[in-house]
């Protein structure tokens, strides 16, 4: 197996000579490339020096590859393009694996160019060399190494088709540095058929029909939403709301899939899963229609699979084939775009006789009623001036204080209890305004997703809730905030633990906290302002609010270190291994105990 | 939970011949714990695109199912069967059975070969080496007969496969 790109159909026309380099920032452009976040090196210098002559592409120095990678991804989530990333050859390319992976698992649309050794060098373990399409092999969707010039421009156009098609992913061409310094014929993106029409399917209309009818026959119905909503594009969204309207059906949704249907509507019952709300974790359970749009039934959300909503009839639309079926076996799988398929669904709803069971329905949201009176993200805030502030304080009132303000607002976060809290009181009323790291969970993406974010919608509001030891992991990004003005807003839950972790330890393994006080922190203070940085800090409840809004109204970038309370643990809890009414709760509401199996430690 | 038994399946797939193809492929079941048992790879159209891949693999039906939506996933992967769940089909592997022995067991092992119709491709004076073409379990069982009568050494090529009458991999 030799030649490459084989079966990228190419279509005749005539065709323009030009270097290498130009001829990717021209396929680029043609693209509708706008920005790059990349780190130069001497096997990308030609197309450095050809982004230098020209001023169609912007291009963000990151201070670290892998913060590249993550700032591209918030690009593409905030704005629904192609993020678009640039590496060197060897550690480069080995600094953004961990970025591609997460762009992998939260299927987030990117292209990845890395530059390679030139091929006569390649396999000779030259200066830099790494064999970077084997290594992201498995992190990517596809990957590409250009060996033949005439092979270049069809490549770049066949990626972006393949990032964005399907369920999108991140594609990485690997490009030889003879290839981007030698003459190379540009193609048009018109010229080239990607593979991707291989894999484009239609709804099957009778599925769509039969799943509706399982629908109208629903007593206790729930909708589980994903990031496939998201991925869709603002249309579904906008399809899921009617649908809801129309159905009065209640809808809970996935960590990444938050936004896609307003988080202040009635009918939405919050985040279901290992950290979701009472409410979603026992209608999941106890309903008897699920139906899944653009989710993935992942353990953060089944929990115990037996034990996963047993009674349901369970239809789960999903545009990846191998979705379906593959944890949980589904009464109706239906394949295409979620969008699309919420649209059909509606003119079948319609269609189809009257809903005849609004009665039980009603009493099904009675029921529902009952658990969200328990009010489970219900926390004891001491009131005193002077008092601790606990970070649920701190998150809500982040959240509240940032609506005040009125404006767009994009939220990335850290990995840890910071970022569960913020996806509990954060209410998202449009999708792509969320960013977090959901499938790798990733430390160190808050960080440089908020560049991307800021970079994307330079007028928007930009927070970035963080946790004390995620945020050191790219903490270097304060510097590319630095270079490009960028005013966004780091809220720092500082508990001094790697908190998460600290409840588990706690929960699971005696409260032996081996390894996980943060310890040895830096002024973050004095870390922003040796970053041209603004740095605030705040100890006590009473400066909660005042400080908050201090950071909110500032122009520029701004870090504030919230002092919390060290020992809070982030409920409910489904623990590893316990099905969705074995639920923790906090101390505020009535314990409901769930015994931790074995397999649940091992389940991590 | 029921308990799905396990089987084994041919699965034949058309491939883009480009570099990393079998790569991907090979990863896929390595990445996500499915089991290879034999792998047969060539080009098979007249320009030397598309190459066809014949795995022989072994799991659940779920299990089966899952890889095969998962390859159907790659990029440079066209079209994937699984011939096993398909209906009829041929499948032949080859092997080379290398026997060293002499006396009444080479005698034997000649005999053997003769009622298997497999051909002796190299003989010495001390040696045979056996070449045999048909199904897994035909060759299993001559490999299984030769044991005790000299056999050293076996190679295999893994199976080629297709459907019987005339449907091809295109159409299903
Ligand atoms: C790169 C990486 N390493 C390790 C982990 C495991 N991990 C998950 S949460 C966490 C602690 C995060 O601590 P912090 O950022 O302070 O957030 P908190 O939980 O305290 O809010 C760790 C170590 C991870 N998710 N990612
Ligand atoms: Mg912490």
């Amino acid at each position: 197996m030799t030649s490459m790109t084989g079966s990228t159909t190419l279509n005749a026309q005539t065709t323009t000579t030009l270097p290498g380099a130009e001829v990717l920032l021209r396929a680029l452009v043609e693209q509708g490339v706008e920005v790059i976040f990349g780190y130069p090196g001497g096997a990308v210098l030609p197309i450095y020096d050809a982004l230098f002559k020209q001023d169609h592409i912007r291009h963000v120095l990151v201070r670290h590859e892998q913060a590249a990678v993550h700032a591209a991804e918030a690009y593409a989530r905030s704005t629904g393009k192609v993020g678009v990333v640039l590496v060197t050859s060897g550690p480069g390319a080995t600094n953004a694996v961990t970025g591609l992976l997460d762009a992998m698992m939260d299927s987030i649309p990117l292209v990845c160019l890395s530059g390679q050794v030139p091929t006569p060098l390649i396999g000779n373990d030259a200066f830099q060399e790494a064999d970077t399409t084997g290594i992201t092999r498995p992190v990517t969707k596809y990957n590409y190494l250009v060996r033949k010039p005439e092979d270049l421009a069809p490549a770049v156009h066949e990626a972006f088709a393949i990032a964005r098609s399907g369920r999108p992913g991140p594609v990485l061409i690997d490009l030889p540095k003879n290839i981007t310094v030698g003459d190379a014929p540009y193609v048009d993106a018109g010229a080239v058929t990607p593979r991707t029409i291989r894999m484009t399917t239609q709804p099957d209309r009778a599925a769509i029909a039969r799943a509706v009818a399982a629908m109208k026959a629903g007593k206790r119905p729930l909708f589980y939403t994903g990031g496939g909503v998201i991925n869709s594009g603002p249309q579904a969204s906008e399809n899921l709301r009617r649908l809801v309207a129309l159905t009065g059906f209640p809808v809970t949704s996935t960590l990444m899939g938050l936004g896609a249907f307003p988080g202040t509507d009635e009918r939405f019952l919050g985040m279901l899963g290992m950290h979701g709300t009472y409410e979603a974790n026992l209608a999941t359970h106890d309903c008897d229609v699920l139906i899944a749009l653009g989710s993935r039934f992942d353990d953060r959300v089944t929990g115990r699979l037996d034990a996963f909503s047993p009674g349901s009839f369970k239809i789960h639309v999903d545009i990846d084939p191998s979705q379906i079926n593959k944890i949980v076996h589904v009464n109706e799988g239906i394949v295409g775009d979620v969008g699309e398929i919420i649209a059909m669904m509606i003119e079948e709803w319609e269609k189809q006789p009257a809903y005849a069971h609004k009665a039980e329905l009603e009493a099904w949201w009675a029921k529902i009623e009952g658990w969200r009176a328990l009010d489970c993200l219900r926390f004891g805030q001491d009131q005193a001036p002077d008092a601790v502030i606990k970070p649920q304080q701190a998150i809500q009132r982040i959240y509240e204080l940032a609506r005040q303000t009125g404006r767009d607002t994009y939220v990335s976060t850290e990995v840890g209890q910071h970022q569960m809290w913020a996806a509990q009181f954060f209410r998202f009323d449009q999708p792509n305004r969320w960013l977090t790291s959901g499938g790798l969970g990733t430390m160190g993406y808050g960080l440089p997703a908020a560049v991307g974010a800021q970079i994307a919608h330079p007028d928007a509001l930009v927070l970035d809730v963080a946790g004390e030891a995620s945020t050191l992991m790219n903490i270097q990004e304060l510097g590319t905030i630095a270079q490009y003005r960028l005013p966004v807003k780091i809220f720092i839950i500082n508990n001094h633990y790697m908190g998460m972790v600290r409840q588990w330890q706690e929960l699971l393994h005696g409260s032996r906290y081996s390894e996980s006080y943060s310890d040895a922190l830096p002024d973050f203070v004095k870390l922003a302002e040796s970053f041209h940085a603004t740095g605030l800090r705040v100890t006590r409840l009473d400066q909660l609010d005042a400080t908050i809004r201090q950071a909110l109204e500032h122009n520029g970038p701004v870090i504030v270190d919230i002092c919390v309370a060290e020992g809070e643990n982030c409920f409910p809890m489904i623990p590893s291994g316990a099905a969705h009414n074995q639920m923790i709760l906090g101390p505020e509401q009535e314990a409901v105990s769930a015994t931790i199996s074995k397999e649940g430690q091992m389940l991590v | 939970m029921q308990v799905e038994v396990s089987g084994s399946a041919v699965i034949s797939l058309l491939v883009d011949n480009e570099s990393g193809a079998l790569a991907r492929i090979v990863e896929l079941f390595s990445g996500r714990g499915y089991n290879i048992q034999s792998l047969t790879v060539a080009p098979v159209d007249e320009h030397g695109h598309t190459s066809r891949v014949n795995i022989v693999t072994t799991g659940t039906q779920s299990s089966i199912w899952q890889v095969k939506t998962q390859l159907e996933r790659l990029v440079p992967v066209s079209r994937v069967v699984n011939l096993t769940a398909e209906g009829p089909y041929v499948a032949r592997e080859m092997a080379l059975v290398k026997v060293v022995s002499s006396g009444e067991p080479r005698t034997e092992a000649l005999r053997i070969a003769q009622a298997f119709r497999a051909r002796a491709v190299d003989t010495t004076a001390s040696s045979f080496v056996f070449e045999l073409t048909g199904s897994t379990d035909k060759l299993d069982s001559f490999i299984e007969l030769m044991r005790p009568l000299g056999l050293v050494e076996v190679s295999r090529t893994g199976v080629a496969s297709i459907c019987r009458g005339p449907q091809t991999i295109q159409n299903f």
